[in-house]
């Protein structure tokens, strides 16, 4: 199958510091991908260059057959590359279902699926948020916070969701309540890109990881392939 | 829909009041005043705008109306230009101006937008001190018109400003109301994601700096024939940035009633301290009750009686 995401050659500076040196990865249409790698070896801002959040100082970036290099951010979620924050960043003026239609009218107008009003509720209730429609962010627990940041995305109607650590800091039965909305999205035909902390899910979850450290992708394969490799267990746990 | 059109027949009938009032000839102090207020009206709604829809604090609004009074002031001393020519000169000279200021400090957020803004006001009021042709720092007179409706070109003035403030309402409505104004919302309460959730940030701020900069262009631009004589101290005043902050704040930012609210409470008690106290004391009380406000109620006139309501 075609590549929906294509990096190619990435290069992120800061001031003097190399954050991403010439990483290239990329992702298939449909797929369920994993990018792991320990604290600051670079996710997030490679999350930050793909969507648009950060400019690039080299390398191309490709999605859906169409080069997005220099593309604003807006413009790439109205293509349907669509991102979550690990930090929830909700509107906190306005109430849960409106949060939703921002989305829905800014980014999911005019596309096709988009059906306007129906939406906001259909996704409210595919992720349990059907009874705080009308509450405020500050209404709602940790919890739903993340599943609102996940259902906003949603209301975008990505073809391409990356979901910056969505489960951190949650328990054990929450994470599997997250994996399991993550998995049934999937299954409706959206590719999704997971950076995860918690290795449990992203191995769970992934058909394939790429690991990033100190700004290069070290490594790459299956869950499995990726555990065993020893360039991984260096990066994580040092010689 | 039909929203829009009460909106509009009430705007009419809030004009046809004016006339009325301009026509009956009451004591010719209540012009001066009501004049004063409405300009107020119209200052404090084009803040709202960029300050409260989009939440970018502007201390900048003395340069956008004394844009708006200087273009005016030009046009009648080359060509002796009409009274709507100014108006319109003057709300697309400073509306360049928000435009202009917009593409430069609107990659800065918050409390470093505010400071550019302040900086911009000292910066043009140099200008114009060093601007013979319009006085400088001498200032200039402006002779009115002959023969003004109404037999008095001051309360003209006073209709022509109803109109105004009307009209400035009526466009901060439209845009709240508008897929533009829940943009400016969602930016308002985060940019970030706002931007990634599709809504073209960079856009809106600089379509709301150019929206408020016009309409603060507009309230200056009759200013000259109001006070006759235009200096820089008066046209840049410090009055302007400190009300068009404080009405909106007031009355309530996150609705095109807030800024009218408090532009008619807190203008009709400076005219009135003026009056009875002193001049000086009007820019105290301003103070003292912003303060109060932003202790005590934070969200405004509106924000109380939704919390009233709430219980």
């Amino acid at each position: 199958m075609a590549p929906l995401l294509e990096v190619n050659g990435l290069v992120k500076r800061f001031g003097g510091f190399t954050a991403l040196n010439r990483v290239s990865l990329t992702v298939k249409a449909g797929e369920r991908f994993g990018l792991i790698g320990p604290n600051g070896s670079g996710k997030t801002t490679l999350i930050n260059c793909v969507s648009g959040a950060l400019p690039v100082d080299g390398g191309v970036i490709r999605f859906d057959g169409r080069d997005i290099t220099t593309l604003p951010a807006y413009q790439r979620t109205r293509l349907g590359l669509v991102r979550s924050f690990q930090i929830p960043k909700p509107f906190r003026s306005m109430t849960v279902a409106e949060n939703l239609e921002i989305p829905l009218e800014y980014a999911a107008a005019g596309r096709a699926g988009a059906r306007g009003g129906a939406d906001t509720a259909e996704i409210l209730a595919s992720m349990g948020l059907a009874a705080k429609a009308h509450l405020r962010p500050a209404g709602l627990t940790q919890i739903e916070m993340r599943k609102l940041e996940l259902a906003r995305a949603m209301a975008a109607r990505p073809k391409l969701l990356i979901s910056d650590e969505a489960m951190a800091g949650l328990s054990s039965a929450e994470v599997d309540d997250i994996l399991t909305i993550l998995f049934r999205l999937n299954e409706q035909g959206i590719t999704i890109v997971m950076i995860e902390h918690i290795m449990r899910a992203v191995m769970r979850f992934s058909e394939r990881i790429v690991v990033l450290d100190a700004g290069e992708r070290i490594a790459e394969g299956t869950p499995d392939e990726v555990v065993r490799n020893p360039a991984v267990e260096k990066a994580y746990l040092g010689e | 829909m039909t929203g829009t059109v009460r909106a509009l027949v009430v705007g009419l009938a809030v004009i046809a009041v004016g006339i009325v009032v301009a026509s009956v000839r009451v004591n010719p102090y209540i012009y001066f005043a009501g004049y004063v207020i409405l300009q107020y009206v119209v200052i404090a709604t084009a803040w709202n705008i960029l300050g409260g829809y989009a939440g970018y604090v502007n201390f900048g609004t003395p340069a956008f109306f004394a844009m708006g009074a200087y273009t005016a002031v030009f046009l009648i001393k080359w060509m002796k230009a009409p009274l709507p020519v100014l108006i319109l000169a003057g709300g697309l000279v400073a509306a360049l101006l928000g435009l202009g200021i917009g593409y430069l400090t609107l990659r800065l957020r918050g409390t470093f937008f505010s400071i550019a803004t302040l900086a911009l006001s000292v910066v043009l009021q140099t200008v114009v001190m060093n601007w013979e042709y319009v006085g400088g720092s001498r200032g200039l007179s402006v002779i009115r018109p002959s023969g003004p409706p109404f037999g008095s070109y001051v309360v003209f003035l006073f209709t022509v400003m109803v109109g105004l403030a009307v009209g400035s309402v009526l466009v901060a409505r439209f845009i709240e109301r508008s897929w533009i104004g829940r943009g400016l919302a969602a930016l308002r309460d985060d940019e970030e994601a706002a931007e990634c959730m599709g809504v073209p940030t960079l856009k809106l701020k600089l379509f709301a700096t150019t929206v408020s900069g016009f309409l603060l262009g507009v309230a200056g631009a009759p200013f000259p024939y109001y006070v006759t004589f235009v200096e820089p101290n008066s046209a840049f005043a410090l009055d302007y940035a400190v009300n068009a902050l404080a009405m909106p704040m007031i009355g309530g930012t996150t609705s095109w009633v807030g800024p009218v609210i408090g532009a008619i409470l807190l203008g009709t008690t400076s005219q009135l301290a003026t009056v009875t106290i002193s001049s000086e004391m009007n820019l105290f009380i301003v103070g003292v009750v912003l303060v109060a406000f932003v202790v005590l109620a934070p969200e405004g006139i509106l924000g109380l009686v939704r919390r009233l309501r709430g219980r």
